[in-house]
Order: C-alpha cells, then sequence, then structure tokens
C-alpha cells in the first residue's frame, strides 16, 4: 500500500516535471534574475553587483515615475472599457443573434483574421490612414466636416488608445464568447416567459452569467496593455510614455539596474491589479 | 367558445421553412382539466406547446386563452407559465430569486416578492431552501423550484414541457402523483406534453395523441386505451395487438388473449408457437407466432401462468371472443 502510493507520486512528479523544467528556466529564473539585478549598481559605463536600495530610492523620488504609471493606468481603463463594449457586442452577437454553428464559425474566424499578421503591421497600417494627408483626413475634408486636417488623430493618445482598441479587442471577444456559448438557451426563454424585456434579461441573466469571460477577458487586456512599449512608441510618435517605454529607454541607455528596479514595480502592479479583479469574480468554474 | 372551456386551438399549423411540424390542428380543453399531449419525439407535440406559451411564432390559426386571442401576444402577457424540460432555474440566483424572478421584472419590491416567493415554494413544499442555488438542489428539488416559479404568476394555465423526463424512475412516479395533486387543489389546466404512455395514461383527463404533426386521437385516459382508433395508437399506447383481419385491421388487448395448450371447441383458436417468454412482475408477457409469420402479445397473469406453465417453442392455442376486438379505421 505504502509501496503503491510512493510509485504514484513519482509518477505523478515526472508526469509534471517537463512543465516545471520549462517554467522554471524560463519564467522562475528569469523573474529571479531580474529582483536580484534590480538591487545591483550602475555607473556610466558599466554596473556591478551589489545589494542597495538606490534604483528604488530614485525610481520612488522622481516625478517621471507617477506620471508614467498614471498615464500607463490611464490607457489601460481607456482600452479596457473600449475592447469590453466592443468584445461585449460582438459576442452578444454571434452568441445570440447568429443561430446557425456554421455561420457563427465563419464569422468568428473573421474576427480572428486581422490577427493573422503581426502586431507592428497592424499598428503600422494606421499610419496612412490616420497621417495628416492620411484617408481620415482627406475623407472627412471632402465631406466638409472640417475644414483643416485634424492634428491629434496620428502621433497621439487618441493614436495609442486606437491601435491599443485594434489590437486587443479580440481578447476580449473569445472569453466573452466562450462564456456566452455555454448559457443555456431556455435561459433566456424562461426569461421571456417571467415577463422580462430583452433590456432586463440582458442586465438580469446574460451579464451576471457572462462576468467569469468578462474578467478573463479583462486580465488578458489589462496585462497587455500595462506592459507594452511598441505601441506608445510608433502611435505617439515618441511624445507618450508609459512604463514600459521607462523600462525601454533605460534598458537603451544600458541602466540595467534601474529598468530591472522598475519591472519588478511594474510586476507587482499588475499583479495587485489582477488581484483586485479577481476579488469581484470567481473565474474558478471557467477554467 | 364556451365560458367552461380554458384553451382552445384553432387550426393551429407550425411550418420550420417546407417541412410541417404541426399540421391544422384544433384542441378545446375544458376549464381545469389535466392534458397530456403524448407521441414519440418530432410529432410536433413539444412545438405545439411552445405556440400556446408564445415561445414559437403560430404559422397559421389562433390560439384562445380564456375567449380572448391570444395568438400575437408576449408569452408574460398570456397568462400561461411554463415549466421547461430541463427546469431552465438561473443558476446564479437564489432559489427564493428565481421564483421571485417574474415579479422583479414587474418592479415589484423586494420584501414583498420575497413574501410571494415563500408562499409559493410552500405550496411546492420547499420552504427550507429558499436561500441555497439551484446547483445545490437535488433533481426532484429543482424541479419543484421550477413548478414554484411557474406558479406565482398565478397562471391560468401551466405548460410543462416533459417535467419528468429528466428524473430517476421513483422520483418520476411520486412527482406524477404531485402533480395530479397539485393541478386538482389548484384547479387550473395543466397541459403536459410527454411521451410515455404510462404518465399519460396516469395523469391525464384527456389524451391527445399526436404523430406526424396531427392529433391521431383524443379523448378519455380509458377511451384511448380501450379503443383506439388507428394503427398507431393502438401501437404506441402499447398493451394491443394489431391483426391484419381483410380490409380493416383489428385491435386487442394483449391481457384479452388466453393461452392454451390444446385447443379449445368454443373460441377462435389460433395456433401459434411460443418464441419468447418475459417477466414482468405481476405478469408475464408470451410472444406467439402465428402460421403466417405474424407475432401475437399475450399478457398472462402470474397464477395463470404458474398453473400452466408455458415454455419457447411450445405450440399453443391463443383465444378470444369477438367482443374484445375492435376495428381500426384505415389511415
Amino acid at each position: 500500500m505504502f509501496k503503491k502510493s510512493t510509485a504514484n507520486d513519482l509518477v505523478g512528479w515526472l508526469l509534471a516535471s517537463p512543465l516545471l523544467v520549462i517554467l522554471a528556466l524560463f519564467l522562475v529564473l528569469p523573474i529571479c534574475m531580474i529582483v536580484a539585478v534590480s538591487f545591483w549598481g550602475a555607473t556610466e559605463f558599466s554596473i556591478y553587483p551589489a545589494f542597495q536600495f538606490e534604483n528604488y530610492q530614485y525610481l520612488f523620488e522622481s516625478s517621471v515615475t507617477y506620471a508614467v504609471f498614471f498615464k500607463t493606468f490611464l490607457f489601460t481603463i481607456i482600452t479596457w472599457f473600449f475592447c469590453l463594449i466592443i468584445g461585449f457586442t460582438v459576442a452578444y452577437f454571434l452568441a445570440f443573434h447568429v443561430h446557425s454553428l456554421t455561420w457563427q464559425i465563419a464569422l468568428f474566424l473573421l474576427c480572428t483574421i486581422p490577427f493573422w499578421t503581426s502586431n507592428i503591421i497592424r499598428m503600422i497600417s494606421w499610419i496612412p490612414f490616420l497621417g495628416r494627408n492620411g484617408i481620415a483626413n482627406q475623407s472627412l475634408m471632402s465631406l466638409g466636416i472640417i475644414d483643416e486636417p485634424l492634428e491629434w488623430l496620428l502621433f497621439s493618445d487618441f493614436a495609442v488608445v486606437l491601435a491599443f482598441v485594434h489590437l486587443y479587442a479580440l481578447f476580449m471577444v473569445v472569453p466573452i464568447f466562450n462564456t456566452m456559448m455555454r448559457i443555456d438557451k431556455s435561459l433566456l426563454e424562461a426569461a421571456r416567459d417571467a415577463g422580462a424585456s430583452g433590456f432586463q434579461t440582458l442586465t438580469n441573466i446574460i451579464i451576471p452569467l457572462t462576468k467569469p469571460g468578462i474578467m478573463i477577458g479583462s486580465i488578458f487586456v489589462v496585462t497587455l496593455v500595462m506592459g507594452d512599449f511598441i505601441t506608445v512608441r510608433f502611435m505617439s510618435g515618441s511624445q507618450s510614455a508609459n512604463v514600459g517605454r521607462l523600462i525601454s529607454n533605460d534598458v537603451a541607455l544600458l541602466r540595467y539596474p534601474s529598468a530591472a528596479a522598475t519591472s519588478v514595480i511594474l510586476l507587482i502592479t499588475v499583479l495587485i491589479t489582477i488581484g483586485i479583479m479577481l476579488r469581484f469574480v470567481n473565474i474558478r468554474k471557467e477554467l | 367558445m364556451s365560458a367552461d372551456t380554458d384553451l382552445e386551438l384553432i387550426s393551429v399549423t407550425k411550418k420550420y421553412g417546407d417541412s410541417v411540424a404541426v399540421d391544422n390542428i384544433s384542441i378545446k380543453i375544458p376549464r381545469g382539466s389535466y392534458i397530456c399531449l403524448l407521441g414519440p419525439s418530432g410529432c410536433g407535440k413539444s412545438s405545439t406547446l411552445r405556440m400556446i406559451a408564445g415561445h414559437e411564432a403560430i404559422t397559421s390559426g389562433d390560439v384562445l386563452l380564456n375567449g380572448k386571442n391570444v395568438t400575437d401576444l408576449a408569452p408574460a402577457k398570456r397568462g400561461t407559465a411554463m415549466m421547461f424540460q430541463s427546469y431552465a432555474l438561473f443558476p446564479h440566483l437564489s432559489v427564493t430569486e428565481n421564483v421571485g424572478f417574474s415579479l422583479k421584472m414587474k418592479g415589484v419590491d423586494k420584501p414583498t416578492r420575497d413574501a410571494s416567493a415563500a408562499k409559493a415554494l410552500q405550496l411546492v413544499d420547499m420552504t427550507e431552501f429558499g436561500d441555497r442555488l439551484p446547483a445545490q438542489l437535488s433533481g426532484g428539488q429543482q424541479q419543484r423550484v421550477a413548478l414554484a416559479r411557474a406558479l406565482i404568476t398565478d397562471p391560468a394555465i401551466l405548460l410543462l414541457d416533459e417535467p419528468l423526463s429528466a428524473l430517476d424512475p421513483f422520483l418520476r412516479l411520486r412527482m406524477r402523483s404531485e402533480l395530479k395533486r397539485l393541478q386538482r387543489s389548484l384547479g387550473i389546466s395543466f397541459v403536459h406534453v410527454t411521451h410515455s404512455q404510462d404518465e399519460a395514461l396516469a395523469l391525464a383527463d384527456i389524451v391527445i395523441v399526436m404523430n406526424n404533426g396531427e392529433i391521431e386521437q383524443a379523448g378519455p385516459a380509458v377511451e384511448i386505451f380501450n379503443a383506439p382508433k388507428t394503427e398507431f395508437v393502438a401501437r404506441f399506447m402499447g398493451g394491443h395487438n394489431v391483426i391484419k383481419d381483410g380490409l380493416n385491421d383489428l385491435a386487442i388487448r394483449a391481457d384479452k388473449i388466453k393461452i392454451t395448450s390444446t385447443k379449445t371447441d368454443d373460441a377462435t383458436g389460433v395456433e401459434a408457437v411460443v418464441q419468447d417468454i418475459e417477466y414482468l412482475g405481476t405478469s408475464f408477457s408470451v410472444t406467439a407466432r402465428r402460421e403466417d409469420g405474424t407475432d401475437l402479445n399475450v399478457t398472462v397473469p402470474d397464477a395463470a401462468f404458474s398453473s400452466h406453465a408455458i415454455e419457447i417453442g411450445q405450440t399453443v392455442f391463443l383465444n378470444w371472443t369477438p367482443g374484445d376486438t375492435h376495428h381500426l379505421s384505415n389511415p
């Protein structure tokens, strides 16, 4: 009896070990390295092992840090909001208004087609559209809606959010659609039988039952936006900054300890944000 | 339409594209009666129920409830309530919230609707479960909650879509008698869709047997079982043999046939070979093949069987009195 259970234990550990090794090598170890390096010191031309809080001290004393973290949260919240609205609407349409499974699959694939190209290309493709002499400005001017080109369309916070929403809306559509497809259609009929209007069914039945999907999508969007730096750089024309850009600037200047300290703070911030989000909704049954 | 009719369907037809699900049926349901729509799957019984409930648009025809034409009304405006096959309880709401849901939709305040929900739960003997979630209840308990939720609106007619099919056999019998008791005490009409003959016979004041979107026969349970009008009804209700007899078919109940091992002088006496014997508890079901190759089922009470043992392969004689047979109309 005892022998058998130890043998089973061993098999279990062996089965789990490949994943364990991969996670240890490529996730836990690098994070430990980053944490370690964040305590190192740096001169103009070198970095040296140490255990000092200088990097953190500098980070927390600089007003730039707070401004940049604030901007990051602002981008995150606005992007999350629009992704949620778009994602929920698209998923709702697919799940409840498209009745044939074939069409559901076809339209769902249609949603994913833009994602077959790389993030960068999708981002850059906005530039000729939004530019000063781009399609958007020219169309608006020829329609007589505006007299001169809108300057804020490109290389602005607007462009950054637009690109974020474009890049990440699908991450909201997929989990919400997935949750909605699991809602028993007879529940909607039961609600209708009880006299619920379409809007009442939405607020009383569909939204509460879709919460776990909304939360999973939100986690995707929040982590992706908070960790991004390339979108902000391209779409703001280097005029706007978020935490990711702060880190990438430090890396470019070879200030690795400072970059590591900022990364650690960003990681903790993201984890706290997700921790707060998970307080609201139990996503376990979706996993 | 007379004052003692709850529900009337007039030439109701349902088409899905080109296929006809329900073909021009008319039904009149007397006040306060238990109706069973009985038939095999795909016969149109569920579509009929859903058209009465308002969850399915009617292609042509009219539905009258209490003398009012409700053909184009929304489900909640009809005075019907429906209990769904899988109960369709809202998984995120407590039992009390589930039951009080329709009142919430009407804008009734929480204390009032909780009080009403408690009263409805009392009716189905579920008072102490008000705070639970549906997932924490057994199938039978879920069904009671679904029943309470349907009854809280004080419907004139309760529509039940295969309400017992998800329960295990013991619970099914118990809920069956409870449904009947509830219907009697509430005095409203129940329309119950089922594919089980036993259920229909046990519950219904009027059984409506459907096949291929049409009504094969409608009438009191005893009449349906004892005097099936068509071969389909005779075969579907079970317990009957259909015998080809010239132009018209004859139906005879399996328990009206007597088996003897020797030919008797007085009766019709058909020679047959025993093919199969099944023990059913209180009786035996004997399958015997006649010379022309057709099988007849005979129900032999266990006392008669033990006094005259029959074996497979034995040649027997089947007798019945002509008065026990009746003619079936050909389709």
